[in-house]
């Protein structure tokens, strides 16, 4: 018997657990960027604004999950998206200010010249602000991706909606220790190969921010 | 042809950036705003392209009021360069160059080629085409920012303070090329300038603004350098205007002694107080004081001045700085035609001062283009 064959109780093998993982706590992550791109953008175009967003976004993130669930699963009932809209809900504190920054590191002079040579609004958006912002953007969605991935775990207390926090429950009731220590290694090696993962991508994403040291280098 | 029209700017918390400004920068020429830090020149220049629209009054390209066309569409129709350039830091060079013509919808491959072919223009070595930004010096960034604005071929190209940002040494390898460039393509240009100096440099017609947005005067160079229109215009140009407006005559006409020059193996002539011995090839090798023994030392003779291309400033600059008061002329090849006394230097200034005075009493002023000659200190070769 190998260390990855799980009890049939758990009802799912550790192939099918590694994937409720990656959907749940990615998915709850993607989402969450999709909110928080408009946010951010809007949160950095009107300065006022962004302090009230922040703390909204914090008390959001003190919210027990538990006291989400139920209350959620009177609207979304016992499913993944039940786990997912919190996740995504925490995942704001972390991407709203990377955003921000995202945006706040684009050079006024850069935004200046794009407009100057006749970008649009939308194009200007998409073509120099996006691509510019990405690396900030980038650091924020890998935080918020491990995090995502282990909170997610508590997810294993409505049911079969923890990903590797089901194993954990399971070794609680059933008293296996090894199932325990299966469900932390797995997590800890998903997240560190989803960090790994994403660093990746941004690297593929921003060929030109390699061996890039600060916004300004000496002007000769 | 860019004309203001009246224009003024008030801003919503009540300052006034420009007043009531009229002027007409002509085409094919380089037209300076200058004047000291809120004055509105950056305004003005901005107006032109609709980054900021104007409270009062209209701007016209060739007759047509800018206002009354799309800005995207407008602005693609006119080069801008900035003081750091404002280069995209994600794209490469060659691509930021070509980001005009694919918004003007280029295909890459035809933009990518235009680009490569700025790049020669503004002597970018083409292996740097596909380099990022931040891996270039600021000068060259300059460059790339120079080609970006001229890669759509547009006919108007505003300039703001583009060469402020690099240091004194790169900042004059660029104006000069900037000239170059121009003579070539023959662009109308509008440039925003806080350096007088840069400004009679560059200028074919200088606006000089006072805070509040005020014209002071618009003039050409040499006019604004011998007639300030007022006590500000005065000031502004500083001290030493008059000896920049030698800039604008040419030292040919600067009397020289071949006497006191002799070659290896000819004695010193002495009745003159200074010797100049020069090589075979007549190269300057130094100066000796009249009556001194054979052998000592010959003295350095600081810079040259070449009489054909050199303005008077350089002439006087030479024989303010010989130790012996006296320059020494060159040819284009560095050899050496003669040598002249500050005296005879100031002689020629006095002459070119009163035909100056005679060509303008007869009216037989022109309104064209500067003539310049080169201020240029040589080194001894």
């Amino acid at each position: 018997m190998s260390i990855f064959d799980l009890p049939s109780y758990v009802g799912s093998s550790f192939p099918g657990l590694i994937a409720t993982q990656l959907e749940v706590s990615l998915g709850a992550v993607a989402a969450g960027l999709v909110l928080a791109l408009p946010i951010g953008q809007a949160c950095a175009r009107w300065p006022k604004l962004y302090p009230p967003v922040l703390s909204v976004a914090t008390v959001a993130y003190s919210i027990p999950s538990l006291a989400f669930f139920v209350l959620l699963i009177a609207y979304t009932g016992l499913t993944e998206t039940t786990v997912l809209i919190p996740l995504m809900i925490y995942s704001l504190v972390l991407l709203i200010p990377g955003v921000v920054d995202g945006v706040r590191a684009v050079p006024p002079e850069v935004r200046l010249s794009a407009d100057a040579m006749g970008f649009g609004p939308a194009r200007r958006y998409l073509q120099v602000e996006l691509p510019i912002a990405v690396p900030a953007i980038m650091a924020s969605v890998r935080i918020a991706a491990v995090s995502s991935i282990s909170l997610m775990s508590v997810g294993g207390v409505i049911g079969n909606y923890g990903g590797f926090g089901d194993l954990v429950s399971w070794g609680l009731h059933e008293n296996k220790i090894r199932l325990i220590w299966l469900a932390i290694a797995s997590l800890a090696v998903l997240a560190m190969l989803c960090d790994g993962a994403l660093l990746l991508l941004q690297r593929t994403l921003t060929p030109w921010s390699r061996g890039r040291s600060g916004r300004k280098r000496a002007a000769q | 042809m860019i004309s203001f029209v009246q224009v003024s700017k008030r801003f919503p918390d009540g300052t006034v950036a420009v007043d009531g400004l009229t002027l007409t920068a002509p085409d094919g020429a380089i037209t300076v705003l200058v004047g000291p830090s809120g004055c509105g020149k950056t305004t003005s220049l901005r107006m032109v392209n609709r980054l900021i629209e104007p409270t009062d009054g209209k701007i016209l390209i060739d007759g047509v009021d800018v206002a009354g066309r799309p800005a995207a569409e407008l602005r693609r129709s006119i080069g801008y360069v900035i003081q750091h350039a404002g280069l995209f830091p994600h794209r490469t060079v060659v691509d930021n160059i070509a980001t005009v013509p694919v918004l003007l919808g280029a295909s890459r491959r035809d933009a990518r080629n235009r680009a490569r072919e700025l790049m020669e223009l503004v002597e970018l070595d083409p292996a740097l085409a596909t380099r990022y930004p931040h891996q270039l010096s600021g000068g060259q960034q300059q460059r790339v920012g120079v080609a970006r604005a001229l890669a759509a071929d547009p006919p108007v190209l505003l300039m703001d303070e583009p060469f402020s940002a690099v240091d004194p040494i790169v900042r004059k390898n660029l104006q000069e090329q900037f000239l170059r460039i121009q003579s070539e393509v023959g662009k109308t240009i509008l440039f925003v300038t806080h350096d007088i100096d840069e400004a009679v440099k560059l200028g074919d017609r200088i606006a000089v603004l006072r805070e509040g947005g005020i014209l002071a005067q618009y003039d050409t160079p040499q006019q604004l350098l011998a007639h300030p229109a007022d006590e500000f215009v005065e000031n502004f140009l500083g001290l030493d205007r008059g000896v920049r407006r030698l800039s604008f005559f040419s030292a040919e006409a600067v009397p020289l002694l071949t006497e006191p020059v002799v070659g290896p193996g000819v004695a010193p002539d002495q009745t003159a107080p200074w010797t100049l011995h020069v090589d075979a090839d007549r190269r300057p090798r130094g100066w000796s004081a009249s009556g001194a023994a054979e052998g000592t030392d010959l003295i350095s003779i600081g810079h040259t001045f070449e009489p054909a291309a050199d303005s008077l400033r350089a002439a006087l600059d030479a024989a303010v700085l010989s130790p012996t008061g006296w320059a020494v002329a060159v040819d284009a090849d560095g050899r050496v035609v003669g040598v002249a006394s500050q005296e005879s230097i100031a002689a020629a200034i006095r002459s070119a001062h009163d035909i100056e005075a005679l060509d303008k009493s007869s009216g037989r002023e022109t309104d064209g283009p500067p003539t310049r000659f080169a201020d240029a200190t040589r080194p001894v070769r």
